[in-house]
């Protein structure tokens, strides 16, 4: 390989590399330059802990709420037959398809003082006012919980369920034929080495959670994302913003590392040796119904009631839908499309470029990357916001003293500064997959397709192109729908009447328009529900993609 | 007869470790060579560098006259005109045989390529799987996909990575001497790298025997058989007993005779292949047989000759009894004297 390429290749690499740094290194450089100062000093005595207290108790009820739905699912279907588990067995993955501000905004509709259940009650025991009775406050913490639980506890059943498929068998009936009773089987053998995939999915699930800005705006819980758009956005005060963004920043990392140190145990509990899968139990009588039970409440509390109200919600409104919608529909399956492109390319070409041995920067570039998608939005928008409004004042300001020129905003607030963050979050989720395809492919045919006369470029393009297609194609509908989804980011970055689907449905359902919201959540819905199909097919079978059989 | 590839003190290796220790090497045209040797001994990684896929630390390779490495010079591999068959065959699975076949002619319309890999799949007997995707080939089939593959875009030198590493032991058999014929008709100069002696002795003009990055020998297969010029040879190519002698004026004692010795001074060491030791009622030298093993066309006999043990191979003409004395005698050409 000659030295120019090379070159060129680390370069770009590095670009990437330092692209993808940029958000998290200019909020620490604004959070720590700031300093302690008195500031920090007024928001350590006044809303800081409130924000710090709340996120950590919405984290451990998440944890709990998730922990409990997800494991218990995931056993009953794997390990039992009942009426409708195998229909359930997919089906608990569909709430992974609605956003947690859609689920939000159905249930404050559903349970608010003026939403049908508390009308109904009033109705039935003739209250008058609200101090006639008590019933729970879905715009709370407590309602927070509960929305998220059922919006993220398909992360821990997928794992969970992977973990209890990959076990070993014989380790639970050895545990039988020593006298354990099924329970308590379950409890000392199968839930301990299920245990780390149970963790890593627990983490994804708080990582989710820290870094919901609808859920929590709705509901108005003081956490730590709703401050920094307070503090940021509301007052201004960008240094306490950019501390509050760290200070979470260091939360998602304390998640990140210890998803990581489960994963690695994950890897270890995993017997080398499988033996024959499960035999599953057939339940009859009151354990089947039972089992149903469990089982079907968090589909229909999670997916067909908040689809169905929504469906409802969208053909009962008659309001003219107007143009705006198809214009937003629009926009947003364009945003969402030049995002995918752009993480597949820079994805492809940091894989290639590793593969080819071109750039050493390239594994560093994409190990930067990986952290990208654990960055909350918020934090995110806030780091590309601080260099990109640099770099407008700057430039701007020069062409404006030097030339006379008015430029208005360069990068801030346009497409660019949306499909840059697009890529800092998205990226390791288009690298990483198709990094894994890559790997698939023997190295031998790449060198095979050299000595046939073909160089690197159309031997990416004749042979690795085609074999990468199915991965390729889930890259890009995960990060389509991703991005499609996406809020907090989006709605700080975003150009000026710049509205997508999911700022539209945010915007709406904060005014209490929800009719008018129902449609666009809707179409989210069902994008949605193209990853969670993916991935509730891939737990199923675990072919490559690379290589047909 | 001109070289077809040549390599000048070509110096390689990986994470400073040498695996190539200043070889150098002429590759006649139209022959095929085989590069042998035990693994780890450089053969593949002279072979990778031959088509470009590795680029040496130093020395200078020509390919067909034109040089392809050396100072400031590395050709791509695309730029080289070399086929490659690959030990898994890499054969493309999203294309079919014929489309596998014409992926590397690069000239003529898309109609003449498809006629060109036609025409080399029914040259080499497996027309009838053109339209076929490789992964439902047999080991064998695969292989000749890969060959035609490579011979397809016409190469200056056809380079095999151990050919037959992919196919199953009962496979093997039948497909040397078809490859061999194959190359034959085909009259391309090949370089084929394999770690087993019989298929080098099968398949090649020529052998290069390697080890630890350098070559020991080369020649003719029998040559080497023969010939060998080190224990290391002997023992590589073929089973082989190992005797000590001594020198005593021009001549060297062994348990099985005086020879003349090589020149030189120094300890000696003696070696004869088991099958050409002569057994006989008498006339030699006297051995007792501790064991007979009968292998149908051969008999393997353990004897014990004043003391020391020695493998002799002979003919399945009669049985032999353990304890039974029997007479020995070696060829002076048989009995091979190295220093040691």
């Amino acid at each position: 390989m000659t030295a120019a390429p090379r070159r060129i290749a680390s370069a770009a690499t590095l670009a990437v590399a330092a692209l993808v740094a940029l958000p998290i290194l200019s909020v620490a450089w604004t959070a720590l330059s700031a300093g302690l100062g008195p500031q920090w000093v007024h928001l350590w005595a006044t809303v800081l802990p409130d924000y710090v207290i709340n996120t950590l108790l919405l984290s451990v009820w998440v944890s709990l709420g998730v922990a409990v739905i997800g494991v218990s699912t995931a056993w009953l279907v794997t390990m039992c037959r009942f009426p409708g588990s195998a229909v359930l067995r997919w089906a608990l993955v569909l709430p992974l398809a609605l956003p947690a501000y859609v689920v939000a905004f159905l249930y404050t509709d559903l349970l608010e003082y003026a939403g049908p259940v508390q009308a109904a009650l009033r109705d039935a025991f003739e209250w008058r006012t609200r101090r006639d009775y008590w019933f729970p406050e879905i715009r709370s913490l407590g309602g927070a919980a509960f929305v998220m639980s059922m919006a993220f506890y398909p992360y821990v059943f997928l794992l969970a369920r992977s973990a209890f498929l990959e076990q070993s068998h014989d380790a639970w009936e050895v545990s039988r034929t020593l006298g354990d009773s099924p329970l308590r089987a379950f409890r000392r053998v199968a839930l301990p080495l299920a245990w780390p995939s149970v963790v890593v999915g627990i983490a994804l699930a708080v990582m989710e959670t820290v870094s919901d800005y609808g859920v929590v705006s709705f509901f108005s819980v003081p956490t730590l994302t709703n401050g920094l758009f307070n503090v940021w956005l509301v007052m201004g005060d960008r240094a306490a913003g950019a501390q509050i963004a760290l200070l979470l920043l260091l939360f998602v990392m304390a998640l990140v590392m210890v998803e990581r140190r489960a994963r690695a145990r994950r890897a270890y509990f995993a017997l080398s040796t499988r033996s024959r899968s499960a035999a599953p139990v057939t339940l009859r009588g009151w354990q089947a119904a039972a089992a149903l039970a469990v089982c079907a409440v968090p589909v229909l509390l999670g997916f067909v009631w908040p689809v169905w109200r929504l469906a409802g919600l969208a053909v009962g409104y008659d309001g003219a839908a107007g143009p705006d919608f198809a214009a937003v529909v629009a926009r947003s399956l364009g945003l969402a499309g030049a995002a995918a492109a752009l993480t597949l390319v820079v994805g492809l070409g940091l894989a290639y470029a590793a593969r080819l041995g071109l750039s050493r920067s390239a594994r560093f570039a994409a190990r930067i990357a990986s952290f990208g998608y654990a960055l909350p939005g918020a934090v995110l928008a806030i780091g590309v916001m601080i260099p990109f409004g640099a770099f407008d004042r700057v430039v701007g300001g020069t062409l404006r003293d030097q030339w006379g020129i008015t430029t208005g905003l360069l990068l801030s607030g346009t497409v660019f500064a949306l499909l840059s963050a697009y890529l800092v979050r998205f990226l390791t989720l288009s690298h990483g997959s198709l990094e894994a395809g890559l790997q698939r492919i023997r190295p031998s045919l790449d060198m095979a397709a050299r000595t046939l006369g073909r160089g690197a470029a159309a031997t990416l393009g004749r042979v690795h192109l085609p074999l990468l297609r199915g991965a390729l194609v889930t890259a890009g509908l995960l990060v389509f729908v991703d991005v499609l989804k996406e809020l907090p980011a989006t709605l700080v970055l975003r150009p000026f009447d710049f509205e997508t689907l999911a700022t539209s449905v945010y915007t709406l359902a904060s005014d209490e328009r929800y009719g008018e919201a129902a449609a666009p959540a809707l179409v989210l819905t069902l994008a949605g529900l193209i990853p969670a199909v993916l991935l509730s097919g891939l737990l199923g079978r675990r072919a490559g993609v690379a290589e047909p059989p | 007869m001109s070289a077809a590839l040549d390599f000048i003190d070509v110096r390689h290796g990986y994470d400073r470790q040498i695996v190539l220790d200043s070889l150098s090497l002429l590759v006649p045209e139209g022959r095929v060579t085989c590069l042998l040797g035990p693994s780890g001994c450089g053969k593949t990684t002279l072979l990778r560098i031959a088509a470009g896929l590795e680029r040496p630390w130093s020395g200078r390779v020509r390919l067909g006259g034109r040089e392809v490495d050396g100072d400031n010079v590395h050709l791509p591999p695309e730029q080289r005109g070399v086929g490659f068959v690959f030990q898994d065959f890499a054969l493309f699975p999203h294309l079919d045989v014929l489309e596998n076949v014409a992926f590397g002619i690069r000239s003529g319309r898309r109609s003449d390529r498809h006629a060109r890999a036609r025409a080399l799949l029914e040259r080499l007997g497996i027309g009838d799987k053109a339209d076929v995707h490789p992964h439902l080939l047999s080991g064998g089939q695969q292989q000749r996909v890969a060959l035609a593959r490579a011979l397809a875009p016409d190469p200056a030198v056809l380079l095999l990575d151990e050919p037959f590493s992919g196919l199953d032991t009962v496979l093997r058999r039948g497909v040397y001497e078809d490859l061999r014929n194959l190359l034959g008709q085909t009259g391309v100069t090949a370089v084929v790298v394999t770690h087993d002696p019989v298929e080098a002795m099968i398949l090649g003009d020529s052998i290069v025997l390697m080890n630890k990055g350098r070559i020991e020998q080369q020649g003719a297969p029998e040559a080497l058989y023969r010939r060998p010029e080190n224990p290391f040879v002997m023992r590589f190519l073929g089973e082989a007993n190992t005797l000590s002698a001594h020198r005593d004026g021009t001549d060297a004692v062994t348990p099985l005779g005086r020879y003349p010795a090589p020149a030189g001074d120094g300890p000696l060491c003696a070696m004869v292949r088991p099958e050409r030791i002569a057994v006989s009622p008498a006339g030699g030298l006297p051995a007792r047989v501790q064991a007979s093993v009968f292998l149908g066309r051969a008999v393997r006999l353990h004897l014990e000759l004043d003391g020391l043990p020695l493998t002799a191979e002979v003919p399945a003409d009669r049985l032999y009894v353990d304890g039974e004395t029997v007479s020995v005698a070696v060829d002076p050409a048989d009995l091979h004297l190295f220093p040691v």
